[in-house]
């Protein structure tokens, strides 16, 4: 006879644990998609984290991409040179950055700053039972806190990133004006000679990705963080570990694909 | 600390709600309730029923599943086996949009008040109003704040972080957040736990005024014997995830009670 309280595991805890947690997970992020078309659309909620995620991270970007625009720009050049090919720079520059640098090094700032920051403030809420609270004035925790930060990171990412890649050609462009006279229009104009639409478009389709991978990993770990404060620490730390790791195998994946076409 | 003692405005208001009771309608009822984590059984067959206008104190040490109950109750958990049937309906087999309609029924304070701490008083009382009520005016929402906020005694806290309220004043903006959809039953988590007893004493005041003023039904999760005596019509006693009685004050703590549990609650709540 079945015994109440009694549980059973199919192969030993820890398996069937790992498993429960992918399910778990797969149904979070599918649940997602059913929700985001579903009225209310919380659209103030929406636009408030669009303007969170945007200016947490704005300067940071904004730093971090200038000095990767000069740190790539100095390091090329030697070996450029060697060939007698530095008219080849900006376009060498403009194809790193674009294609790969701006979206990637956008995505794990975001993912250190944003995805932690949503991590930490979910398993807040998690542990302080506000997200009960919610549940219970018959208000959709899911479509309230997760949709509308998915929702943000998934549309501010790619913005960042494209601004992130216009900054760090900027700071290339610096570094190039100090030894050549070069103006920054014909700067820009090299660095995109040979990026062609396909490019940008795999870019920006790439940091949409990258922003939903890290909303809905922040969002899933801060909705199922326990134990009190340690909890909420371990989600904030494991939404960054999860995200970068994810980004990172999404950043291989892209890249494979886009070079079919 | 005389008006904790012997709940000396609670105990009128009590006499007066004594009246209101309508034993013929029952507004939860549960029946064969069970409900266990893992391999810990917290609940093991609950019967229960709390009919309109009552005030059912759940009373039990910590880990009784006191709390399990509640949460039960207002759909936050799915029980393993048995019926809860909450305002004619049964709780288990509500989603979605079914549940949200019954719930609104429902006002939950929690333990730890659990208000929206990037909300300011304010918004915490209008969240709930402006997510269900779409077709509310600014007005409408504004009054309806300043009503609940008068009816905790907090008025002029609206403009304040959940941060700088004190634990008293958090316990009564949680309670005016339910308020704020009038709700028919109210579920109140250890009202009393953590505050100092003239503190505690307000609460047990505003337990009744609540009752009294927005004829709702409440079953009090505690463990503080003078909030059970002063704020309920009838006592539950749960222990080992069994009500062990089920009667008024003086039924469960009679003198010549045999339960050695029932003797050392309430001897060690008189020592404290």
């Amino acid at each position: 006879m079945f015994k109440y309280g009694s549980k059973k595991y199919l192969i030993s805890k820890g398996i069937d644990q790992y498993f429960i947690g992918v399910t778990n997970a797969f149904r979070f992020t599918t649940l997602f998609f059913k929700e985001v078309f579903k009225r209310p659309f919380h659209l103030r909620e929406v636009i408030n984290q669009c303007f969170e995620v945007g200016l947490k991270s704005l300067a940071l970007i904004s730093l971090t991409g200038f000095i990767v625009g000069i740190v790539f720009t100095k390091q090329s050049r030697p070996s450029l040179e060697d060939f007698g090919a530095t008219s080849w720079l900006p376009s060498l520059i403009g194809i790193a950055i674009v294609k790969a640098l701006g979206p990637l090094v956008t995505a794990l700032i975001c993912a250190g700053k944003v995805g932690s920051g949503i991590g930490a403030e979910l398993g807040s809420m998690k542990v302080t039972e506000q997200i009960d609270a919610m549940e219970v004035s018959a208000i959709n925790p899911y479509k309230y806190l997760v949709v509308t930060r998915v929702l943000a990171t998934t549309i501010t990412i790619p913005v960042l990133a494209l601004y992130c890649s216009f900054v760090s050609l900027y700071g290339s462009y610096l570094n190039v004006h100090v030894t050549e006279t070069v103006s920054l229009l014909s700067f820009y104009q090299n660095a995109f000679k040979t990026i062609s639409f396909l490019d940008i478009f795999t870019s920006v389709a790439k940091s949409i990705v990258f922003g939903f991978t890290i909303g809905i990993v922040g969002t899933y770990k801060g909705f199922h963080a326990d134990q009190g404060t340690r909890g909420v620490g371990r989600a904030a730390n494991q939404a960054v570990v999860l995200a970068m790791f994810l980004i990172f195998i999404e950043e291989v994946l892209i890249v494979q694909i886009s070079n079919w076409f | 600390m005389y008006r904790y003692l012997t709940g000396f405005n609670s105990f009128k208001v009590m006499e007066k709600l004594k009246n209101i009771i309508h034993k013929e309608e029952t507004v939860i009822s549960i029946s064969g309730l069970y409900k266990s984590f893992e391999n810990l059984e917290v609940l093991k067959g609950i019967d229960f029923n709390l009919f309109r206008g009552e005030n059912v104190a759940v009373l039990g040490k910590s880990g009784s599943g006191k709390s399990v109950l509640i949460k039960i109750i207002v759909g936050l958990l799915k029980p393993d086996k048995g019926n809860v049937v909450v305002l004619g309906k049964q709780i288990a087999h509500l989603h979605g949009k079914e549940l949200d309609a019954l719930r609104l029924h429902i006002g939950f304070s929690f333990q730890n008040s659990a208000l929206y701490d990037s909300m300011t008083v304010y918004q915490n009382l209008a969240f709930p109003l402006l997510m269900n009520m779409k077709n509310m005016s600014k007005k409408e929402v504004d009054n309806a704040v300043h009503e609940v906020l008068d009816a905790v005694g907090l008025k002029d806290k609206n403009k304040q972080m959940p941060s700088d309220l004190s634990g008293g004043q958090r316990k009564r903006i949680g309670i005016a957040r339910t308020l704020i959809l009038k709700p028919k039953i109210m579920l109140y988590d250890e009202p009393t736990a953590g505050l100092d007893p003239i503190t505690s004493a307000e609460i047990i005041d505003l337990i009744n005024e609540v009752q009294e003023k927005y004829n709702t039904s409440s079953v009090i999760i505690t463990h503080d014997l003078t909030c059970a005596k002063n704020t309920a019509n009838r006592i539950a006693m749960l222990h080992k995830g069994k009500f062990i009685k089920i009667g008024n004050f003086e039924e469960v703590f009679a003198a010549d009670t045999d339960n050695e549990h029932l003797k050392g609650f309430f001897n060690y709540n008189f020592i404290q």
